[in-house]
Parts: structure tokens; C-alpha cells; sequence
């Protein structure tokens, strides 16, 4: 197994793990987007969408450990290679600047994925560690949004996520090997996309639901 | 051509007399300066002065002075080779400055890039990253006839493009994270796309991208920033390729 550990434990190897991992939220972004946007179809139609989920059962057990499981790997991952670049330049330079390669959302990486973990933990315990027998999904939804901080702080987080995808969309991709001349552009382009999708989609709804109950 | 003018500038210079000497900036005049002049002509006549005032004079890199040799380099402003595209530091020119403004030079920093004196850092760890596998064996033997083994034009094109790399270090200063992807990936390309490169393709980006971890370079972290200061302007759709080769030497070759 010696072979499985150093391919992983390289830099490449680390960057292979937290491209596959990102990729894999991406996908789980998009399902819990779509799920989401049943909201603007009101309180019958979300709840119909949320028992609809939740009949999944043992399916939605085994998408949550799995989810788990990646976000430990992309987050182990990326604090070992946030601190293993900080080593690689103990003395730092008086003056930076970029030379244009640098994107908003490339520099901000680690900051904004480490705001994303509080934010995950802290919509978990909002929405999903919750007491679910005397409230519907809905009322626990409408609840929170009903407080002006609430939307402000979901609004922000979903700002904040859509910086962290614009770049680790296409990123993933770059780390993969998966660069093409004809298709390169377009990664980039959709990543981009993805992203403002991403701050729309779930960043207005917390404004809907607010607005409309 | 407009007639050569003359600047005075103020410069903060890095100086560190030895690997263990903490370092700092010192602040200089440099008076009528040609603005035809190089960076590194600008630093003689710095120097100059310094040696006549019996002082240590600043220790730089340099070699062929013509963009060629990646001897020389240093962190101007915060952008390495100075804020001029696809340049190295002695083709960096002082009309692109004006008259009294402050120039900060640092030397490259990273782990790996040990201050020897001043700007003058210990760039060996690239000769040991390409001691690692950035070489192709070749029996001797009777010399083969030309065009027997055909290659398309354009993928020789992007193995010179690669092969352009003069190895000045650049890359890893310019990288948020001291990086050498940018390095190794342009050695790994230029052999990696070519035929005669194919036998030892997996052993050498395994090897190499392993001797890269172990001397301390940073991740790579698609930043792009090595490519905007590359003098040779090697794209990061090499670095894709290293990563192709370390996907195929890792999972599907017979390499350990």
C-alpha cells in the first residue's frame, strides 16, 4: 500500500484530493440548489419536496456520512497544505503584488474556506439539528429568516462560497490534468457562471422567503 | 528615440551579509541614472559609489546580461524581474521608472532558496529536482538518420516552448505559496512530449515531483501568478501536463 500513501501524501497527490473532494461539493451544491429553489413555490411545495427527500431513508444516511467524509478529507487536506505553504517561505517579502494572476477568488482560498466551515456548522445547527417534531421544514426555514441578521449573515455565506468556486471550479479541473486548448476557456468560463448561479440561486432566497412571510 | 534622460532614485536594498544573518533593508541614492541603463547597470553604479565610500557593495546574480543565461533576479516592487513582462532583471530598463521614486529589491524567497549574500540566493535545489529524472538515457551507438522518427511541428513547438525555461527561479519567487511546479513541469514537458522522452515518462515525474516535496517547495495552488512573471512567458497548461504525468506514473504505470 506504500505506493497508495506517497501518491497521496505528495503535493500533486493532496491537490488530486482536494480537487476530487471540490468537484464532489460542486455536484452536492447543484442538488441542494435545485431542492432550494422549491421554495419560491411555497410552503406545500417545499414540505412535499422535503418529505419527498427524507423518504430516501438509508439514502439520504449514506449521502450524509459520505458528504462528512469529504468535507473531513478536503478540510485535513487543506490545512495541511495552507501550513505547508507558510513553511515553504518562512521570511515573507516587504512588498507584494500581483502580477495578474491572481483572481479574488484564488487569493482569499483558505480565509474563505475556513469562514464556509463555520457556516456549514453553524446552517446544520440551524436547520438540520433542530427540533423537527413540532415545526415543519418550512416553519424552521421561515422562522430563521424572519430575523433581518439571519438573511444578512446567509446572504454573505453564499457571496462567500461562490468566491470559494469561482476559483476551485476550474481549479479542480487544472489539478486533474484535464486542460485543453478548445476547452480550457470554457471551464473557466463556467466556473465563473457556476458561481454567479451559485450567489443567486441560494443568496435570494433567504431575501424571498423574508419578503414573503 | 527621445535622447537619454537622467533619474535620481531612492532604493531599499535587501542586505544580508550570510545564510544565518538576519537581514535588513538599507536605503541608498542612486543620482543621475541613465534611463537608458539596466536594472543591473543602475546597481554598478550604486555599487561604484558604495566601494569608493569603502563600503560593501550589493551582491547580485548576473551572467550574460542579454535575457538568456537566468542568472540574474530579484524582487522589485513586489514583482519578480521588476514589473515588466516577459523580462529577466538586466532587461528590465530604468525608462520604465521615473524620477525619484523608490525602488524596494528583495532577494527570492523561499525555504528552499537559501540567502547566500544579498540578492544572491542558492537556486542548486533546481539542479537536484533535475539530477532526480529530468534527463533521457541514450545508448550510444551509430548516429540515426535524420526524420526517422517523426514528430508534428506543433508539438515540437511546445516542447521548445517548455525548453524555453532558463531556470532563474522567478516562478517559485513569484508564487504565493513558493511553488516550483511552474520549473519542474517545464522540465517534465519537454521531455514528456517528445518520443524520445516516452521511455522514462514515469519515472521521471515521480521522481522529480518527489525531490520538489522533499527540498521544500510550497503547493501549487493554480494561481497563475509564475506564468504573468516567467522572462519566458512557459504557460501553466504545463503544469496540467506535469499532472497528467504524475496521474499516469502514480495509478497506471509499474513505478513505485
Amino acid at each position: 500500500m506504500t505506493w497508495i500513501t506517497s501518491t497521496l501524501g505528495s503535493s500533486v497527490g493532496k491537490k488530486l484530493m482536494m480537487a476530487l473532494t471540490g468537484l464532489s461539493f460542486c455536484c452536492f451544491l447543484i442538488v441542494h440548489l435545485a431542492g432550494n429553489l422549491s421554495l419560491y413555490g411555497g410552503q406545500d411545495f417545499f414540505n412535499a419536496y422535503v418529505d419527498h427527500l427524507h423518504s430516501l431513508g438509508v439514502l439520504i444516511t449514506f449521502a450524509e456520512w459520505g458528504l462528512l467524509i469529504l468535507a473531513l478529507i478536503h478540510i485535513l487536506t487543506g490545512v495541511t497544505l495552507f501550513f505547508g505553504n507558510l513553511k515553504s517561505r518562512p521570511n515573507r517579502y516587504a512588498v507584494n503584488k500581483s502580477a495578474g494572476g491572481r483572481t479574488l477568488g484564488s487569493m482569499t482560498m483558505p480565509y474563505t474556506g475556513l469562514f464556509l466551515l463555520a457556516f456549514i456548522i453553524f446552517h446544520l445547527f440551524d436547520f438540520h439539528f433542530t427540533d423537527h417534531t413540532t415545526r415543519t421544514v418550512f416553519q424552521i426555514v421561515s422562522e430563521s429568516f424572519s430575523k433581518p441578521g439571519y438573511v444578512v449573515f446567509y446572504v454573505l455565506a453564499v457571496i462567500i462560497a461562490a468566491i470559494h468556486v469561482s476559483h476551485g471550479f476550474w481549479s479542480a479541473f487544472q489539478t486533474l490534468g484535464l486542460d485543453h486548448v478548445k476547452y480550457t476557456p470554457l471551464i473557466k468560463g463556467v466556473s465563473l457562471v457556476f458561481s454567479w448561479v451559485l450567489a443567486l440561486g441560494f443568496g435570494l432566497i433567504p431575501i424571498f422567503v423574508s419578503i414573503s412571510t | 528615440m527621445t535622447a537619454a534622460k537622467e533619474i535620481n532614485l531612492t532604493l531599499k536594498v535587501w542586505r544580508q551579509n550570510g545564510p544565518d544573518d538576519p537581514g535588513g533593508f538599507e536605503v541608498y541614492r542612486a543620482e543621475k541614472i541613465s534611463t537608458d541603463m539596466s536594472f543591473l547597470e543602475m546597481i554598478d553604479v550604486v555599487n561604484e559609489t558604495l566601494t569608493l565610500n569603502g563600503k560593501e557593495p550589493i551582491a547580485f546574480d548576473h551572467d550574460c546580461r542579454e535575457g538568456i543565461c537566468g542568472m540574474c533576479g530579484a524582487v522589485v516592487n513586489g514583482r519578480a524581474h521588476g514589473p515588466e513582462k516577459g523580462t529577466t532583471l538586466c532587461q528590465l530598463h530604468m525608462r520604465h521608472f521615473s524620477d525619484e521614486d523608490t525602488i524596494v529589491i528583495e532577494p527570492w524567497r523561499a525555504k528552499p532558496f537559501e540567502i547566500i549574500k544579498d540578492l544572491v540566493v542558492d537556486r542548486s535545489s533546481f539542479d537536484i529536482i533535475v539530477q532526480a529524472g529530468g534527463f533521457i538515457s541514450v545508448n550510444v551507438g551509430g548516429a540515426q538518420d535524420a526524420n526517422n522518427i517523426p514528430i508534428p511541428q506543433d508539438v515540437v513547438e511546445k516542447a521548445m516552448d517548455a525548453a524555453a525555461c532558463i531556470g532563474c527561479g522567478a516562478c517559485v519567487a513569484a508564487c504565493p505559496n513558493a511553488s516550483a511546479m511552474l520549473f519542474v513541469s517545464a522540465k517534465i514537458s519537454q521531455l514528456a512530449l517528445l518520443p524520445q522522452g516516452k521511455p522514462e515518462a514515469a519515472r521521471r515525474a515521480s521522481a522529480m515531483i518527489k525531490t520538489m516535496d522533499e527540498l521544500g517547495f510550497g503547493n501549487c495552488g493554480n494561481e497563475a501568478e509564475c506564468q504573468e512573471e516567467c522572462p519566458k512567458e512557459i504557460s501553466i497548461t504545463n503544469i496540467a501536463r506535469l499532472n497528467r504525468e504524475f496521474i499516469k506514473a502514480s495509478f497506471f504505470s509499474s513505478v513505485k
